[in-house]
């Protein structure tokens, strides 16, 4: 079933992206070919084949939780629009 | 001699023939000169560039070299982190972003000397396979400026073919480092995953993602690749493993290797000539005694749809981060701190991010996830079981890096499914996790077309030497475009 236009409008709010009316055709077109395009997997008769999430079926590792502050807060602050006193400012959320 | 192999540079700068200083000034030129045709580079450093190089030099005039690589210049993807050099990842949402730190790659070739002349263009965040999506404009290639160098190392590529360094970083998810190492006529080398550490590699599918080299040689690609491979506690995924040497068995014969080609790297979308290209050098591995036997990876066709999901599904997490509160791009005069994010990442990313994000989401999202994601992870391990079942009779797997030549900038731009399918023999060794490089193998109309080598994990070394041996009886990784003549030396 092709991508609609409100189907398109819904993965950009859960994206966080907003397009305008021209955009979002475009967007909802070229979505529609991608999806299509990896449609062909679910034709496939995979029951039973273990899922595959990282790419030597290796576990994540551990480290002990020791503290280690190798970069200062200012340095990283830099990169910040909007901060003042060490924090992030951002628009009001609680009214 | 900056357009000259690394290790020419090693033996010139082990015998004083030549200095640092005079390698990385003529590198600074040759940017100079090509930037305004080849857009190669997003950020040059030369006078910290300059100050490492007469550091490097007086080290080594004290008897203090580094190490045989002290000294010699290098350029790096655009996406990894450098401290206090600004690093786009080719997007706008990064444009004036100076890390405070810098990624492990970076720094362990800088502990071996190699000498940073500048960050290289690439496709934004990585994600496209023509360098057509990078915030700072396309990169042209060097054998025709009206062509796509391959993306998305495509700025480090076409830096190496030109003959601006002789060795680049890259990364690869899809075929990032070989898709344009074959289209720009130039050794490209993905290691196994987790061999290279991910540690300020900005993220794009994390399952997928490795460091790995643009050289003119597999001898180049052994001395960069042995300098920054290996543990790194910083990235939860890195490889406890030891590391052979890479260079060491460069030189000894390949009689006996099996090397295994496949149906499925011979589609329609095959052109002849690469082809062609590819059975003349699978004749010379014969004449150097290897052998070649048919293999079967009956899976592979679903290699593009599956990453297709896998990639996009990671790229929708990892690029979450980018909100406009702590880094990047930030929108103005916003009411609320969800149109906050939403202007600031609309504004921040281009089409082609923005396409995968959405995808990515879509199949992530309630409803879709067992039908797209979970079968996609299924599909990857049938994929990663044929390579294992073919490793049990033959050492490496070859056959064409990609379908065709270079195409021209613009063709593919607004089509991304058939943009995706130029990785369609590159994708497998990422969903595998394999160790895999690209060759130059022959000319077609001018364009140099490459030959893959896939390996099972931790084979680099066979590899290289697979490589190396080649380049001992072959000429076409010694071919410059006649751009690189412009280059002042």
């Amino acid at each position: 079933m092709p991508l609609s236009k409100a189907d398109v409008e819904h993965i950009a709010a859960l994206s966080r992206l907003v397009f305008d009316a021209d955009e979002l055709a475009d967007f909802q077109t070229k979505l529609d070919q991608i999806v299509t395009f990896v449609d062909q997997l679910t034709a496939v008769d995979m029951d039973g084949v273990e899922p595959m999430a990282h790419p030597l079926d290796l576990t994540q590792r551990l480290r002990p939780d020791e503290a280690a502050a190798d970069i200062d807060r200012d340095r990283f602050q830099a990169n910040a629009s909007d901060v003042a006193d060490g924090f992030y400012r951002v628009p009001r959320v609680i009214e | 001699m900056a357009a000259a192999t690394i290790a020419a540079q090693i033996g010139a700068l082990a015998s004083g023939a030549v200095r640092s200083e005079q390698l990385v000034a003529e590198a600074l030129a040759a940017i100079d000169t090509l930037q305004a045709s080849l857009n190669a580079f997003i950020t040059i450093d030369g006078d910290c560039a300059l100050a490492a190089a007469r550091a490097a030099d007086a080290r080594r005039a004290a008897g203090d070299a580094l190490g045989p690589l002290d000294g010699v210049p290098i350029a790096h993807k655009d996406i990894f982190c450098t401290r206090d050099v600004r690093t786009t990842c080719g997007s706008r949402m990064l444009e004036n972003f100076v890390p405070p730190y810098t990624a492990t790659v970076v720094a362990r070739l800088a502990a071996a000397g190699l000498v940073m002349v500048g960050k290289t263009n690439m496709d934004e965040f990585a994600m496209g396979s023509s360098n057509e999506t990078s915030f700072f404009g396309p990169v042209a290639n060097p054998w025709d400026v009206t062509r796509s160098p391959g993306g998305s190392s495509g700025g480090s590529a076409a830096a190496v073919a030109a003959g601006i360094v002789a060795g680049a970083t890259g990364t690869d998810t899809g075929g990032s480092i070989r898709q344009p190492a074959a289209l720009c006529g130039i050794t490209g080398v993905k290691p196994t995953y987790g061999l290279a550490s991910r540690f300020g590699m900005i993220a794009f599918a994390s399952s997928l993602d490795q460091a790995g080299t643009l050289t003119r040689t597999a001898e180049d690609a052994a001395w960069l690749l042995q300098s920054f491979c290996g543990f790194d506690q910083h990235d939860s995924t890195s490889l406890d493993v030891a590391l052979p040497s890479l260079t060491d068995d460069l030189n000894s014969p390949i009689k006996g290797l099996k090397i295994g080609v496949a149906d499925a790297f011979y589609d329609d979308g095959l052109e002849s000539g690469c082809r062609d290209a590819v059975e003349a050098a699978l004749e010379h591995y014969r004449s150097l005694g290897a052998t070649v036997s048919k293999i079967a990876l009956p899976n592979l066709h679903l290699s593009v749809p599956t990453y297709y999901v896998v990639a996009p599904a990671e790229c929708s997490s990892n690029l979450s981060r980018f909100d406009g509160v702590r880094f990047g791009h930030r929108a103005t005069e916003c009411s609320d701190l969800t149109e906050l994010y939403t202007r600031s990442r609309s504004e921040g990313f281009g089409d082609e991010v923005k396409r995968r994000i959405m995808t990515g989401t879509y199949v992530l999202s309630s409803g879709y996830y067992d039908a797209y994601y979970l079968k996609a992870q299924r599909a990857r391990r049938l994929i990663s079981a044929d390579f294992a079942a073919a490793f049990a009779d033959v050492d490496v797997i070859m056959g064409p890096t990609t379908p065709t030549p270079a195409f021209g900038l613009g063709d593919k731009v607004d089509d991304p499914v058939t943009m995706y399918l130029n990785d369609i023999y590159t994708i497998g060794a990422n969903l595998a996790g394999l160790p895999a490089l690209s060759v130059p193998c022959g000319m077609v109309d001018g364009l140099p077309v490459g030959l893959q080598m896939i390996g099972p994990a931790l084979s680099e070394a066979t590899l290289l030497r697979a490589a190396h041996q080649y380049q001992q009886v072959t000429e076409w990784h010694q071919l410059t475009p006649a751009i690189a003549g412009e280059v002042p030396s």
